[in-house]
């Protein structure tokens, strides 16, 4: 059977997706009596035109990096882990709890110990689920849904008991102490002599999720596991006449996936408010799914994704100032409609582009 | 607890059960016929925004019910066209559903209102009132029966007892029509309602419109009926409470009602008594008694007390032979 070309499957069907999304969002704006095109331009000009938007943007970015990369590798194994709001939310509880039992000397030290309190955390959130589907059969989409709620109630309540900072009104805990302060894209960079924004919250977690991009990348595509999780994506049955145990893939995957997710916490926990907060994930990881989708699963593409999706989430808070008439939320019927064109109605877009390019190709032939 | 705060409590459970009822009924149709609908959430948050904005623009609640199903029903629609023609991922749909009415809800009550995305407060024959039933008054003071009757049975909105008789019509159609008995089998083993000439997109579609119309119900009781506004988030998870409800039910309407009374229990236990002590030795905390119906689902999916067993064909895009 005769394949399109790769590269219109990967650039040119997806850009043509996000352009669909653009034009119903567009009309949306039209409808309640507002200029599109001043809505992209105020987005944009927020996202990128100063050094205080790029900080935002990429402090967004680095949160959907985690959260796509994440449900990307039990994707792989095709496993729908849309528990990523509370794997994450779990890593905050995590990253909280070795953060405010030392107190850190300097934010070196203190950086891998919060990343493995994160990881475990978000991963043990993943286990449950995980567990359940390869033992019990219980349908995983299902569980994590219903772990997210828990995470939800559980932080509520440590957040206004065990964690609570005592005498205060606020649910949240006590501020994590000047050495488990991670370096901000302004300290990272002056030294270089580049001026970037002082109150911009991006930081050094950007760093951290590029690096486990590249970590996703080699599991998936070079090591052994890897092989293992795309194999049994692909055909549960066939990887079990190759000796490989279907409980032992769908933990390992979901544990990463869980771990990854935990990461977020890193970024907004540890990196922006140095305290643990209610609800910091923020609906990031749901978006993770979104940005996985748009990615296509790959680390490179989930990459381009968050980044995206980060200058939406940025330009969307710079739409309240300069438009008052839309209201920040469009920025989720934007990214609802990306989701529904790149993944619920894919097949009505890539099949006719696809039908298009073998005619194509047999009449030149 | 005496008797009178018993029935109170039991009057709010009816009452915070109702968007239950309605929604889990509404994810009973989809699923039976094979579609799976995360999207429950959606549909009831989009439904109570053009409920309330209607019945505030025509005065009249009803309408604003019958504008609501039409909202959820436009939602439904998406969702077949991209699950049941395109063969699009069920649960993407549903989670991209989701995140469209949390965002529309605002944009647009936002450039109606400029309130935020809150209605403006419904008043008159806008919001729904309760029906006293007859002789109510009469038998107040009858001891044990007066208050059932009184304060449990009488004294709810319309939309209360229409959710209470749909839970014997949808067991009826679904289980003593010939509809029902498609329906189910096109959840189960669609390939064989193909063969019977039957068409599996028409009958999938069917199954979406009731979806759509027990959503609109439900998410318009939500903001004409239990509360007289819209108000952000206002579904606040209720229609994941619903899908869970569904599940702990064994996808069966009367053990459905079940599942949302007992669930609705505990969202009235966790407003009326935020913290419970047992015998002055442990305190059970709020978080625990809201969390409890999605650790309840844990454990029955987990197969550990009973079996959940859903329609075999739910989620799998029917693709015919050629």
């Amino acid at each position: 059977m005769e394949k399109m070309p790769h590269w219109v499957d990967v650039i040119v069907i997806p850009l043509i997706n996000i352009l669909l999304a653009f034009i119903v969002a567009g009309l949306v704006v039209f409808a309640i009596g507002e200029n599109p095109f001043d809505m992209v331009y105020y987005m944009v000009k927020g996202a990128l035109g100063s050094t205080n938007g790029i900080g935002y943007t990429l402090y967004y970015t680095t949160n959907y990096i985690f959260t796509g990369l994440a449900f990307a590798v039990a994707m792989h194994a095709k496993l729908f882990n849309i528990g990523g709001e509370g794997q994450a939310g779990l890593g905050g509880i995590g990253a909280a709890l070795v953060l405010l039992a030392v107190p850190w000397p300097h934010w070196t030290l203190a950086l891998p110990f919060a990343v493995l309190g994160a990881g475990l955390f978000g991963a043990a959130w993943a286990a449950v689920p995980a567990y359940l589907q390869a033992k019990r059969g219980s349908h995983i989409v299902i569980t994590t849904i219903m772990f997210n709620f828990i995470a939800g109630a559980l932080a509520i309540y440590l957040l206004n008991g065990a964690l609570k900072k005592p005498g205060q009104q606020a649910a949240e805990t006590r501020h994590f102490g000047e050495g488990a302060h991670l370096p901000t894209f302004h300290e990272m960079l002056s030294p270089f002599g580049i001026e970037f924004s002082k109150s911009a919250p991006a930081n050094f977690s950007f760093v951290l999720a590029l690096i486990a991009a590249v970590f996703v990348w080699v599991l998936i595509w070079r090591t052994r596991l890897g092989y293992e999780l795309r194999a049994f994506g692909n055909s549960a049955s066939a990887t079990a006449y190759a000796g490989i145990s279907s409980v032992r893939v769908t933990i390992i995957a979901m544990l990463i996936s869980g771990g990854l997710a935990g990461l977020l916490a890193i970024n907004v926990v540890m990196g922006e408010a140095e305290r643990l907060i209610l609800n910091f994930v923020e609906g990031a990881g749901f978006m993770g799914i979104a940005v996985a989708l748009m990615g296509r699963n790959h680390p490179f593409g989930i990459i381009l994704a968050a980044f995206l999706f980060g200058m939406l989430n940025q330009g969307g808070f710079e739409l309240m100032w300069e438009m008052p008439g839309i209201s920040r939320e469009m920025v989720f019927v934007i990214q609802a409609l990306i989701i529904i064109f790149t993944g619920a109605l894919v097949h009505m877009t890539r099949d006719p582009i696809e039908r298009m390019f073998i005619r194509m190709s047999k009449r030149s032939a | 607890m005496d008797f009178l705060q018993l029935i109170l409590t039991l009057d709010s459970t009816v009452r915070l059960s109702v968007v239950l009822i309605f929604a889990c009924l509404a994810g009973l149709f989809s699923e039976k016929s094979g579609i799976v609908d995360i999207g429950l959430e959606g549909k009831i948050l989009i439904s109570a925004f053009v409920a309330a904005a209607v019945a505030f623009e025509t005065g009249s609640a009803w309408v604003g019910v019958l504008a609501g199903c039409a909202a959820s029903l436009i939602f439904s629609a998406i969702h077949g066209v991209a699950s049941i023609i395109y063969r699009g991922d069920q649960i993407i749909s549903g989670v991209a559903l989701n995140f469209l009415a949390s965002g529309l809800t605002i944009v647009i009550g936002h450039a109606i209102y400029s309130k935020g995305g809150q209605t403006p407060t419904l008043t008159g024959n806008a919001r729904f009132t309760e029906v006293t039933l007859p002789f109510a008054d009469a038998v107040r003071n009858v001891p044990i029966l007066g208050p059932i009757y009184s304060e449990l049975i009488s004294g709810h909105t319309p939309l209360v007892y229409l959710a209470f008789a749909t839970v014997p019509a949808v067991w009826w159609l679904l289980y003593r029509t010939r509809f029902g008995l498609r329906l189910r089998a096109v959840g189960e083993n669609p390939s064989s309602v193909d063969t019977a000439g039957i068409s599996v997109i028409g009958m999938r579609f069917k199954a979406l419109i009731f979806t759509g119309i027990l959503c609109g119900i439900a998410g318009a009781y939500l903001s004409t009926a239990q509360a007289a506004f819209f108000g952000r988030e206002m579904s606040a998870g209720r229609g994941y409470i619903a899908l869970a409800a569904l599940i702990f039910s064994n996808w069966r309407p009367v053990h459905a009602m079940g599942a949302c009374l007992l669930f609705g229990l505990l969202e009235a236990i966790s407003n009326l008594y935020p913290k419970i002590d047992i015998f002055g030795m442990v305190t059970i905390p709020v978080q625990f008694t809201q969390a409890l119906p999605y650790i309840l689902t844990v454990v029955i999916l987990a197969g550990f007390i009973g079996k959940a067993s859903p329609p075999r064909s739910v989620g799998v895009p029917y693709v015919k032979e050629n």
